[in-house]
């Protein structure tokens, strides 16, 4: 019987009480839990979308357009080439034009505005800008270019409010992007002797190229699934149209007017869309990704 | 005095001609016009949309539109409270249950998960994300209201004596399932702003707490999450902001019932749903306070995304200004990074 304690005992004098460490068990249970239940949305939402939308693809689901007559029988509501097509056109005219302002912008704030108090206001605005809900692009758009002309509905117009909608989301993402270019890489240029132009389009555009292609990708993938900007702009229309001018069928809208369908047949139409829509826009993701692993900047 | 000369034409040889400089100018002035652009084109939007929103004003005053609990089309009585609302019930529902979801989703992903499962965590959780907001409409109204209907009158009968919660019958359209949808729908960005600001703590610090004999939930309690509070709070509040500006989801889950819900598990209607909703069909007056309910939503996301933005960027400098001393300001750009994918 030493009186020393033994190395157990001393040990003991440092352990957790029980009282602590149930409380710590419980805390990380309950993290956990947590955890799994903020995955569960994401199987079960992908899970009924494949289960619903894959019932309903078919080659004629993607090579005719809706017809309308949803009150008859199942095989007659036509597919959704019109939406398809729709989408790929408003989405891409949105792109051409967000994506060049969208850039300048970035480069401005990066190369020339810097830390500057109209710099500083600029940011400020294009985060405004990235927290206005989509719908209110979509009422700016007809103030402008619906009630203002007297025209009606057509699907530039849809681009544009697109556009709005992209454009923070592009010049942000971008910007920080640029910002990554290293200031070395500038300044060796410039004392080459190349002008400031130059340097920008010949240098930092092309180094900071792939990361910036990330963004403009996951603004696209944004703004293929928006439905509120063009329901008064683009508004829906059934048949397959190659002219901007004019009513323009989408995706999201159309698996918008489905889902209010009585009709089980258009809401299945409206599932198998929806399969598609994620499709895309997954794929976009996807490909966003892998681009931002070449990246050399990240 | 010779040497100060070069020769063949002095510092003359080093300008570039007036020509050569053009593009230079050119690119400067029009990409700072393209800059000022923007703000000129917030500035009209604010304006054109005052304008539009001018009968509905004059007529009901701007706290009558705004607090009088009528939406009457037939009698062209527009009072947007029920639709105000509408919209902070489910806001607010939104947030009581997707914040802690998307805290702890957050602490799992940067204290208590293995490596190897980190990235794939995040990767999950973010692609809730690019889920488009009409999908999760046709999800919540074919999958999940019908199926937790059930749930919810038995929650609804069990909560039968709190006035506004229990009591009602549950209809299929209402403002819970509306409200667990945009949860859901803010998931991602609350978790990836906790996610960035939580990777802000030192390490120092935590590794004290764990020093000084804390388990890991002490130390994540003392240590991680003190730090991190005005990031969390802004991340949230960037969810509220997408919670109150969400539409199409919202339209297709609430119902159209343009009156104060009697309950939790009643149709009722937002801002944004009867815009979405009625827009296409308005005329004259009508159409007047659609434009002021877009007014007042505009104004009410202008206010909580400033607040928002103001918490997050203030973490995000605190962030950088510390990883400035390791001579590496990664964290700072990281959070505000993410602030701009929102």
């Amino acid at each position: 019987m030493s009186a020393r304690p033994t190395s157990g005992e001393r040990l003991a004098r440092f352990a957790v009480s029980p009282a602590r460490r149930r409380k710590d068990t419980f805390a990380r249970m309950a993290i956990l839990t947590a955890t799994v239940i903020a995955l569960i949305p994401l199987m079960l939402i992908i899970y009924y979308l494949l289960r619903k939308g894959l019932g309903s693809w078919s080659t004629s689901f993607f090579t005719t357009d809706p017809t309308g007559n949803t009150f008859f029988k199942s095989s007659s509501i036509g597919g959704i080439k019109s939406a398809i097509l729709g989408t790929i056109e408003i989405v891409a005219l949105a792109s051409v034009i967000a994506i060049p302002v969208g850039l300048g912008v970035a480069v401005w704030l990066v190369e020339y505005g810097k830390d500057s108090r109209f710099a500083q206001t600029v940011r400020f605005f294009v985060d405004v800008l990235t927290g206005v809900p989509s719908i209110l692009f979509g009422l700016f758009i007809y103030i402008v270019l619906i009630v203002g002309t007297g025209s009606s509905y057509a699907g530039y117009k849809g681009s544009l409010a697109l556009a709005l909608l992209m454009l923070p989301v592009v010049t942000r993402a971008t910007e920080v992007i640029l910002a990554l270019v290293p200031g070395a890489l500038r300044e060796s240029a410039l004392a080459l002797g190349a002008p400031r132009w130059r340097v920008i389009l010949r240098v930092v555009l092309p180094t900071a190229l792939p990361g910036m292609v990330t963004g403009v990708l996951l603004a696209i993938a944004r703004a293929a699934g928006e439905t509120a900007p063009l329901l008064f702009t683009a508004a829906a229309t059934l048949k397959t149209n190659f002219n901007l001018g004019q009513f323009m069928n989408s995706l999201p809208v159309q698996i918008y007017s489905d889902v209010t369908s009585p009709t089980t047949a258009v809401v299945n139409r409206a599932w198998g869309a929806a399969l598609a829509l994620v499709t895309m826009i997954l794929l976009l993701n996807v490909i966003a990704r892998l681009i931002s692993r070449r990246s050399r900047l990240a | 005095m010779e040497a100060a000369s070069i020769p063949g034409g002095g510092r003359r040889l080093l300008l570039r001609s007036p020509l050569a400089r053009l593009p230079d100018r050119a690119l400067k002035y029009g990409l700072t016009a393209l800059a000022a652009l923007i703000l000129a084109l917030i500035v009209y939007f604010f304006i054109r949309l005052v304008g539009q929103a001018r009968p509905a004003f004059a007529r009901f005053g701007v706290f009558g539109f705004a607090f009088e609990n009528e939406w009457n089309v037939s009698a062209e009585r527009f009072g947007a409270l029920p639709l105000l609302v509408g919209t902070l019930i489910t806001s607010a529902l939104a947030l009581l249950i997707g914040v802690p979801v998307a805290v702890a989703s957050a602490i799992y992903a940067t204290e208590l998960c293995p490596l190897r499962l980190r990235a794939a965590l995040t990767v999950l959780v973010e692609l809730l994300a690019a889920v488009p907001s009409v999908v999760y409409g046709l999800w919540g109204i074919f999958f999940l209201a019908p199926k937790l209907q059930p749930a919810e009158q038995w929650l609804a009968d069990r909560l039968s004596f709190v006035p506004f919660i229990g009591g009602g019958v549950v209809t299929i359209p209402n403002y819970f399932i509306t409200g667990l949808v945009l949860a859901i729908m803010i998931l991602p960005i609350v978790s990836a702003i906790s996610r960035e600001v939580m990777a802000t703590v030192p390490s120092d610090q935590k590794e004290a707490a764990m020093g000084l004999g804390a388990t890991r939930w002490e130390m994540i309690r003392m240590a991680v999450l003190p730090y991190c509070r005005s990031g969390i709070v802004g991340g949230a509040m960037l969810g509220l902001g997408r919670a109150i500006g969400e539409t199409i989801a919202v339209t297709i889950l609430i119902g159209d019932a343009p009156q104060l819900g009697s309950h939790l598990f009643g149709q009722g209607y937002s801002l944004a749903a009867s815009i979405a909703n009625e827009f296409g069909e308005a005329q004259g007056l009508h159409r007047s306070a659609l434009f002021a309910a877009g007014l007042v939503l505009f104004v009410l996301t202008l206010l909580v995304n400033g607040i928002a933005r103001a918490l997050v960027l203030r973490a995000a400098r605190a962030g950088s200004a510390r990883a400035g001393v390791d001579g590496d300001d990664g964290r700072g750009r990281h959070i505000a990074e993410t602030v701009a994918g929102a």
